[in-house]
């Protein structure tokens, strides 16, 4: 039985029916692990002792009949930015190096209760800030499909290890792109739902405005099961909303029919800029889509050109004010050797944040700056209305929009760090989705010539993730589930060596990064 | 001839609202904790946490703003004020800048006969910070975040003070509103009542403003008073020697009497305030606004017309007793017990007034209980003690809030009422006094007052003084 390839649904069948437990289900990914992490580097910390025993406790319940949902025994990874009680959670960033949380972010807790096994904590951008998972203080997370490649950020941990099947499913968050763009990278399905679905009480903040959870898995309907398990309306989160319509029902919109369902394709994300060979793959999915009957149209959803400026002048200040708290004084990384309070900050600030996150705190900080406030973050809060109002003008003739989720597959290692005007435009398609607080969701369409991952996005309007739901299934039925060649071969025993010497290559790779392997850590290795 | 200036002051007042837990989390706000034991990953800014406003806050917010006749903002918001200091654990404080819940009132205050409208321009919500602790000895800085999120209101006035006892009657007159709406207690000494003094002087008849400075750390009325005069005086000093008064921030030091500056305008920080994206707006309807005003207690002036009426109480008595609402609670409940508000009014504006001086207390501060005094009252009226017995109880009462039944039981205060005792008592001392008893007869009438003394004395007290002027009256016919 191979276990790690099986989608979460199906594990937690097989788990229900006792073909099989939640512990050797821990078992076989922590084995995948083993086999993998070397070349892919998708985690932070890895609990093995500790997910073994939860394991333990949940195949009890299980027995006794009191943990009988989908999920139940199921192990899923956890992007490194929400809270797990007594677990480090770091961001990715030397300033939390040794940080554990005093209680568990609220999604995690829904995902807890319903079973899930947590494995480990995955790799990001430092803070979320950047799209390929190369800011991260502990070395960069490589794309499962080829390990030259970036996984896409900023849930490229989470994103990558899914895709290697480390885990059945991962949680990320998703600011500006950071779930659709590297699940479309890896080849994975993830979805960003509307703002105030899931709580964000425990997610550690970057754009507080724009900020969702939201799960990673291997198929549709392993995704509409995991929003089902978080979404929540969380009185600890003021910003969380009662669900809408269908409640919390979102597979019972996982319908293999889309007749009738107008689907708009906006004409300004196909111009310049858009790679020719996602063009097309976006293009020819829409088609299937019509062949089942959607009616799907072209038309002009405007003001695409603003959104990059409005989301990094939001994001940026909110980031400025939300990452002031790392001071050096309460948790977190202090400098060694500092004179006075002034110094203390300083330096603390200096040593334990990255390149990105410095550049984004000293852009907050600097729209927020009297005399700059109007002309930058007003400025911005009006394009967001408009942006909105464009949204919404589209939902009142389609039902959902079609777009590409990156303009790109997956570039290399070390393509983007050092423009990062570049990187910030490769998330056209998926920013305004925050800017808006629309749901989003981007599944695999396809490979291209270089046999990476082409990933297509649906968006929605407010609370109508259950149109976003059907249209992916919808699709997602017309095609077969492409694993990347790094799991195939894990998979097969004859080709181990392989796996080993490829590893091996990568490790060699790696020491020129800040952070060899071993920075991968492990809860066995203790408290650093 | 020396040119005259007039003093212009602005005050900014904080207020610490009398929730029972913090403003964003549901910590205990009380006062006095071991450090750090008021806390939560909320109000200590842990990495995720989020704030979530406690509606008593707006509430009692409310009720302030409609009692000093502000408009009430209908979608209120919260925004981030931005500054890196220690005690402040987000490195940001929650406040409101750009739709602060309400904006331009007013009070009327009185200072001697003349009535005169204080413009408030705005009031806003706002959490306070942890405190620091500093070691000298160790070179260490420790915080105590229990403070840290307890819900504070500030009350920015116009412009329109002109003397320290404007500054007196204003902060009297917000301090007895906001303690009878229940909002808060206003102890200055404790810091639940802060205020910041900006002040300015120009030149008498011009219209431009002076440049101003604000002062703080002022806690209690006559550091206000003490630190208006100094400040005052400095700037008249600067300005007449043809200097400059410079925009300044400067603290208090009552003990020296003096001010120093603590910032410039130039190294004012730019707190880069930003609407708070963890909170929603507050939206209030009409009907939450009516409710709120059903909810208001009645007010000082009410309160003072009623007691004149009601009670037939004099103008100046019905003041002292408004004064503060312990004071008209203390009254009114006594009054209820004993129904002889006249004699209870007595009782609180004499003596308990006299204490409290004595004391240097606040009437918020009183320990007695209405009960006690009503028994007091009772006890003079039924002739069971006699007055100076009554004094002496009521400060046994005052201080250490004493049964007064019980008390004059266990000391043996009542008055005694037996006459063949009191005979006896007399003809001893007519006695033993025969030259007042001669001066008495020749016609000095002071000299029945030394016999009634000697009485008195030789019954401790317990004789009605009355009886007795009147039975010796009888024996040196």
């Amino acid at each position: 039985m191979d276990i790690t390839s099986m989608t979460a649904v199906e594990l937690g069948k097989r788990i229900q029916a006792g073909e099989l437990s939640a512990v050797e289900a821990v078992k076989a990914s922590l084995a995948q692990i083993d086999k993998v992490e070397t070349s892919v580097h998708g985690f932070v910390t890895v609990d093995r002792e500790g997910a073994l025993r939860r394991a333990e406790e949940v195949q009890k319940k299980i027995d006794n009949e009191t943990l009988t949902g989908p999920l139940a025994g199921v192990p899923a990874a956890i992007k490194d930015n929400l809270c797990t009680k007594d677990m480090p959670t770091t961001c990715s960033s030397r300033i939390l190096e040794n940080f554990k949380p005093t209680f568990t972010a609220e999604a995690v807790k829904n995902l807890e209760k319903a079973g899930v096994v947590v494995i480990g904590k995955t790799n990001m951008d430092e803070f979320a800030m950047g799209s390929t998972t190369e800011t991260s203080y502990f070395g960069v997370t490589r794309n499962p499909w080829n390990t030259d490649h970036v996984p896409g950020g900023s849930s490229g941990g989470s994103c990558a290890a899914v895709a290697a099947e480390e885990c059945a499913f991962a949680l990320g968050s998703d600011t500006g792109g950071s779930i659709r763009q590297p699940s479309s990278f890896c080849g994975v399905v993830g979805i960003k739902p509307t703002y105030g679905t899931v709580s964000r009480y425990g997610l550690i903040a970057y754009g507080s405005s724009l900020d969702q959870v939201g799960p990673v898995a291997r198929d549709v309907t392993d995704c509409a099961v995991i929003l089902e398990a978080i979404a929540s309306h969380d009185p600890k989160d003021s910003t969380s909303m009662p669900p809408g319509a269908g409640g919390y029902d979102f597979t019972g919109a996982l319908v293999d029919d889309v007749k009738g369902m107008r689907i708009g394709i906006p004409q300004d994300y196909f111009i310049e800029g858009l790679d020719q060979e996602v063009k097309e793959h976006i293009l020819s999915a829409a088609k299937v889509l019509e062949e089942k009957g959607a009616i799907v149209e072209e038309f002009d959803l405007s003001l695409v050109q603003y959104a990059i400026p409005a989301y990094y002048v939001i994001a940026s200040a909110e980031a400025s004010s939300n990452l002031s708290r790392f001071d050096g004084v309460k948790y977190g990384y202090r400098t060694p050797d500092y004179e006075g309070l002034h110094n203390m900050y300083k330096k603390s600030r200096s040593e334990g944040f990255g390149a990105e996150v410095k550049r984004r705190i000293m852009l907050g900080s600097f729209v927020l700056s009297s005399g700059y406030y109007d002309a930058y973050y007003l400025k911005a809060l009006k394009t967001k209305a408009l942006i909105k109002q464009a949204f919404d003008r589209a939902f009142e003739k389609y039902d959902v929009i079609l777009a590409p989720a990156a303009p790109t597959t997956a570039p290399k290692l070390g393509a983007s760090l050092n423009d990062p005007l570049k990187m910030y435009l490769g998330d056209i398609y998926t920013i305004s989705v925050n800017l808006a607080g629309l749901p989003g969701i981007s599944i695999p369409v396809g490979t291209d010539s270089k046999g990476l991952p082409v990933g297509m996005q649906i968006i929605g309007s407010c609370f109508d993730e259950a149109k976003l739901f059907r249209a992916a299934y919808a699709y997602e039925q017309t095609r077969a589930y492409e694993r990347p060649e790094l799991v195939k071969a894990s998979k097969e025993t004859a080709s181990e060596e392989t796996v080993s010497a490829k590893a091996e290559k990568a490790a060699s790779e790696m020491k020129t990064n800040k952070l060899s392997d071993e920075a991968v850590r492990t809860m066995e290795g203790g408290d650093r | 001839m020396a040119k005259q200036y007039e003093t212009v002051i602005g005050l900014e007042v904080h207020v610490e609202l009398a929730t029972k837990t913090k403003i964003f989390c549901s910590c205990s706000t009380e006062f006095g904790g071991a450090p750090n034991t008021h806390t939560c990953p909320v109000c200590t800014g842990m990495p995720g946490s989020l704030p979530v406003l406690n509606k008593q806050v707006v509430e009692y917010a409310m009720a302030i703003g409609l009692a000093t006749n502000c408009e009430i903002t209908r979608v209120c918001k919260f925004d981030r004020k931005n500054y890196f200091y220690p005690d402040n654990p987000q490195n940001y404080q929650i406040s409101q800048l750009y739709l602060p819940i309400a904006r331009n009132g007013y009070v009327e205050i009185q200072t001697g006969e003349v009535k005169k409208k204080i413009r408030i321009h705005e009031m806003h919500m706002e959490e306070d910070a942890g405190k620091l602790i500093h070691d000298e000895w160790d070179d260490t800085s420790l915080v105590d975040y229990n403070r840290s999120g307890v819900p504070l209101v500030e009350i920015v006035s116009e412009p329109d003070m002109r003397s320290a006892d404007e500054v007196i009657a204003y902060l009297e007159k917000l301090r007895t509103i906001i303690q009878y709406l229940g909002a808060s207690d206003c102890k200055l000494q404790e810091g639940s009542m802060r205020a910041d003094v900006n002040l300015s002087v120009r030149e008498a008849g011009t219209t431009e403003f002076g440049t101003r400075t604000e002062m703080k750390n002022l806690n209690s009325f006559k550091a206000i008073a003490r630190a208006i005069e100094g400040e005052r005086a400095r700037q008249i000093e600067l300005l007449s020697e043809g200097k400059k008064v410079i925009q300044e921030t400067r603290r208090w030091d009552d003990n020296k009497e003096s001010s120093y500056a603590m910032r410039s305008k130039e190294d004012a920080q730019d707190y880069r305030y930003f609407p708070e994206p963890d909170l929603v707006p507050v939206i209030i309807g009409d009907e939450w606004i009516q409710k709120i005003k059903k909810l208001q207690p009645e007010m000082r002036d009410e309160k003072l017309e009623r007691y004149k009426k009601e009670f037939d109480i004099p103008q100046y008595d019905a003041e002292i007793l408004t004064a503060s609402k312990a004071m008209a609670d203390l009254f009114e409940a006594a009054s209820a017990i004993c129904r002889n508000p006249k004699k209870v009014s007595n009782w609180l504006m004499v003596e308990t007034m006299r204490l409290l001086k004595e004391h240097d207390m606040e009437p918020e501060e009183i320990i007695f209980t209405p009960e006690h005094l009503a028994q007091l009252v009772q006890l003079t009226e039924n002739g069971i003690i006699n007055s100076s017995v009554a004094k002496e109880v009521f400060e046994k009462i005052f201080t250490e809030n004493a049964d007064p039944a019980e008390y004059v039981e266990k000391h043996g205060l009542k008055t005694v009422n037996d006459e063949g005792e009191l005979l006896k008592v007399l003809q001893k001392v007519i006695a033993g006094n025969p030259q007042a008893v001669v001066d008495y007869k020749g016609g000095k009438e002071k000299a029945l007052g030394a016999l009634v003394g000697q009485t008195m004395k030789a019954m401790k007290g317990k004789a009605d003084p009355g009886m007795v002027n009147k039975k010796l009256r009888e024996l040196l016919k």
